[in-house]
C-alpha cells in the first residue's frame, strides 16, 4: 500500500512537472518555475544534514556559490564546455565539504551553526575579495549556455525548464534511495541521539562527513545548474540569505521529510511572485512567517499531516 | 614603533565594541542556551535610532544614544516575550530558526523606514588628539574610554547587586534557581534588555567611525559569535577577552597582512582554533 501511494506521488510530481509549462502559458512563470527547481534541489540536499542528522548548516548558500563559481570560471576562463564544468560543480563542492566537515562535524549543535556561519562568510568574503579567480565584484559574466546534446538545444526558457527539471527528478530519486537505505537509517539515528548511535557501533565522525559531502554535492550541483541557467553570477549568491530561504522551504514543507523540502521550495517562491511589491522587503512578512511556524506549526506542512493521520489511524483503532 | 601604538589603539577601539556586543549575546546565551542570530539586528537598529534621533529630532549625540538604548532594550524584551519566551522548551534547530526569523524582519524593517543607502554618522567629538607620537581621534580614545567603563559597570552589576545575581544565578543553574524563588521570566526580560542596552550603545560608539546600513551588523555579530566560541560560551570574562583578542588580530592583521582580508582573520583564527579544540579556547568541558 505505502509502496503504491509512493508510486501515484512520483506519477504526480512528474506529470504535473511536465504538463506545468501548458498550465503556465508564459515565459515568465516558466523561469520563475526554473529558478524554484534549482533552489529545490539545494534545499533537498540541506534537508539530509539539517532535516535528517539535526545540525543546521548556514554555510549552504556558499556552496551553492563554489558550484557556480566552478561553472563560472571553467567555462569563461579555461573554455570548459557546459557540461563538463557541470560535472565537476558538485564534485568540487564534496571535496570542499570534506574538509569543512572534518573540522566542523566535531563541532556539536549550535557551535556548528555559528561555526558554517563563519565558513560561509569566509567563501562570500573570498569570492568578493579574490580578484584574479572570481572576478571580484564584477561578478562573471558570459557564461555559455548548456550545449546542445544530439538534437535538443538549451536556448529557449522551455527547453532549460525540463532541462532543471530533469535533474531535480533525479536529485529526488537519488535522495530517496539514499533515506531508504541503511546510510539514511544511519542518519536519522545520529540525529536522534549521537551517543546512543556510538554505542551501537556507527561510526559518527565518518557518517557525518559523508552527510555533510553529500548535501554539499547537492548545492554544487544547484549552483551549477543556475549559472547555466542565469549565465551571469555575482557574489551575492554565496550570500546567507539564500540559506535563509532555503532553512524557511525546508520548515514550511516539514524538516527531516523526503518531500517536504520540496513542497517548500516549490510553494514559498509563489508567495514572493504574489508580493513583489515588497520586493527586498519580503523579509518584513517572512520574517514574522518563520516564527510564527516554528511556534506554531514546528513539523511543517508534511510533518502535520503525518502526525494527524497517526493520529486518526489512533482513534480508529480504539473505537475498533 | 609609532606604528605599533597606532595598532594596539586601533585594537583597543574594535575590541572594546566587540566585547560589548559580545557581552549582550553571551549573557544571553548563559539564559537562554540559544545563539541570538537576531543580537546583530539589535546592533543595526541601536545604529539607525542614534542615527534618526540626532539627524531628523536634532537630539545631541549623549542623548541619541539613550533614547536608542531604551528603544533597543524595549525591542529586546519583546522579541524574548514573544519570539524566545514560548519556545523556551523547544530544543534544536527551532528557536535558531526563529532568531533568524527577528533578524530578517529587524533588517528588512530597518531598509524600509531608512532605505538601503549608507549613511554617515555624525559625532560632536571630531578633533584629532596626539599623544606623543600617535594621533588618535578623538571619538577612538571616547570609544575605549566608554566600552571600558560600561564593562566595569556591567561587571559590578553582576556581581554587586542581588538583580545582577540572580542572572548569575540563573545562568548557572535553571531549576536551582527557581527553587530558591527567582522569577525566570523577570529574569530573562531583564537580561534581553541588558543585552539590548550593551548592542545599541556599542553601535552608537562605533558608527561615526564606520557606516550605518542595514546589513551592518552581519560582520559584528559573526565576529561576536567567534568572540563567544573563543571565551567560552555563556562566559562574561570569556567575551571580554575574547573581544579583545579579535579586535588587536584584526588591527595588527589589517596592517602586517592585508587590509582586504582583516576581516576573514577572526574567521581563519576561528577555524584554526577550533581544529584543535573543538570546545573553543577557554571551555572546560564540551556543553
Amino acid at each position: 500500500m505505502a509502496n503504491l501511494k509512493g508510486k501515484l506521488g512520483w506519477l504526480l510530481l512528474i506529470s504535473v512537472g511536465l504538463a506545468f509549462p501548458w498550465l503556465a502559458g508564459n515565459d515568465y512563470y516558466l523561469t520563475v518555475m526554473s529558478t524554484a527547481y534549482i533552489f529545490a534541489i539545494a534545499t533537498i540536499g540541506l534537508n539530509l544534514i539539517t532535516g535528517y542528522t539535526g545540525q543546521l548548516n548556514l554555510a549552504h548558500s556558499g556552496f551553492m556559490a563554489v558550484g557556480a563559481y566552478t561553472v563560472g570560471i571553467l567555462t569563461v576562463d579555461y573554455h570548459f564546455t557546459f557540461w563538463a564544468a557541470f560535472a565537476l560543480s558538485g564534485v568540487v563542492a564534496a571535496a570542499l565539504g570534506f574538509f569543512i566537515g572534518l573540522v566542523s562535524l566535531r563541532l556539536k549543535g549550535h557551535y556548528f551553526s555559528i561555526f558554517t556561519l563563519c565558513v560561509g562568510y569566509i567563501m562570500f568574503l573570498v569570492i568578493e575579495k579574490w580578484d584574479g579567480l572570481t572576478h571580484g565584484t564584477v561578478g562573471i559574466l558570459g557564461i555559455p549556455a548548456p550545449e546542445a546534446i544530439g538534437s535538443i538545444t538549451f536556448t529557449t526558457p522551455l527547453a532549460l525548464y525540463y532541462l532543471v527539471f530533469f535533474w531535480l527528478v533525479v536529485g529526488m530519486w537519488a535522495m530517496r534511495r539514499i533515506v531508504n537505505s541503511l546510510l539514511g537509517r544511519t542518519f536519522i539515528a545520529i540525529r536522534n541521539g549521537d551517543e546512543l548511535a556510538e554505542s551501537l557501533g556507527i561510526n559518527l565522525m565518518r557518517n557525518k562527513v559523508l552527510a555533510f559531502m553529500l548535501s554539499v554535492f547537492y548545492a554544487g550541483m544547484a549552483g551549477g545548474l543556475y549559472a547555466g541557467f542565469v549565465r551571469f553570477i555575482g557574489p551575492s549568491i554565496a550570500g546567507v540569505e539564500h540559506t535563509f530561504d532555503m532553512t524557511m522551504y525546508m520548515l514550511v514543507g516539514g524538516l527531516g521529510t523526503l518531500i517536504g523540502p520540496l513542497l517548500g521550495a516549490l510553494t514559498v517562491p509563489w508567495l514572493t511572485q504574489y508580493l513583489q511589491f515588497l520586493q527586498e522587503y519580503r523579509f518584513i512578512v517572512f520574517g514574522p512567517i518563520l516564527v510564527l511556524l516554528v511556534i506554531f506549526v514546528p513539523n511543517g506542512i508534511v510533518g502535520s499531516y503525518l502526525a494527524w493521520r497517526t493520529r486518526r489511524t489512533d482513534l480508529k483503532g480504539k473505537n475498533a | 614603533m609609532d606604528m605599533f601604538l597606532q595598532q594596539v589603539l586601533n585594537g583597543l577601539t574594535l575590541g572594546g565594541i566587540y566585547s560589548l556586543v559580545a557581552l549582550g549575546l553571551t549573557l544571553v546565551y548563559g539564559i537562554l542556551h540559544v545563539p541570538n542570530f537576531a543580537h546583530g539586528a539589535f546592533y543595526m537598529v541601536g545604529a539607525f535610532m542614534s542615527f534618526h534621533l540626532m539627524s531628523a529630532w536634532g537630539w545631541n549625540y549623549w542623548l541619541a544614544m539613550t533614547g536608542s538604548a531604551a528603544t533597543v532594550a524595549l525591542l529586546a524584551v519583546l522579541a524574548e516575550r514573544l519570539v524566545f519566551h514560548p519556545l523556551r522548551h523547544a530544543s534544536g534547530l527551532h528557536p535558531m530558526i526563529a532568531a533568524i526569523g527577528v533578524l530578517l524582519f529587524l533588517e528588512a524593517a530597518a531598509q524600509a523606514i531608512w532605505g538601503a543607502d549608507f549613511q554617515r554618522m555624525q559625532t560632536p567629538y571630531n578633533s584629532i588628539i596626539d599623544l606623543g607620537g600617535v594621533t588618535a581621534p578623538a571619538q577612538r580614545l571616547l570609544i575605549i574610554g566608554a566600552a571600558f567603563t560600561l564593562m566595569v559597570v556591567l561587571h559590578l552589576f553582576l556581581k554587586k547587586t542581588v538583580m545582577g545575581s540572580t542572572i548569575i544565578a540563573m545562568a548557572q543553574n535553571r531549576d536551582g534557581a527557581s527553587l530558591v524563588g527567582i522569577d525566570a521570566n523577570r529574569v530573562a526580560m531583564l537580561t534581553f534588555a541588558i543585552s539590548g542596552v550593551l548592542a545599541a550603545v556599542a553601535a552608537t560608539l562605533y558608527a561615526p567611525i564606520n557606516l550605518v546600513y542595514p546589513a551592518m551588523g552581519h560582520l559584528v555579530i559573526t565576529k561576536a559569535f567567534v568572540i563567544i566560541i573563543l571565551g567560552g560560551m555563556g562566559s562574561v570574562p570569556g567575551a571580554i577577552v575574547g573581544g579583545m583578542i579579535i579586535g588587536f588580530a584584526e588591527s595588527f592583521g589589517a596592517y602586517y597582512i592585508s587590509t582586504d582580508y582583516k576581516d576573514i582573520i577572526a574567521f581563519m583564527l576561528l577555524v584554526v582554533i577550533l581544529s584543535f579544540r573543538p570546545q573553543g579556547l577557554f571551555t572546560k568541558g564540551v556543553r
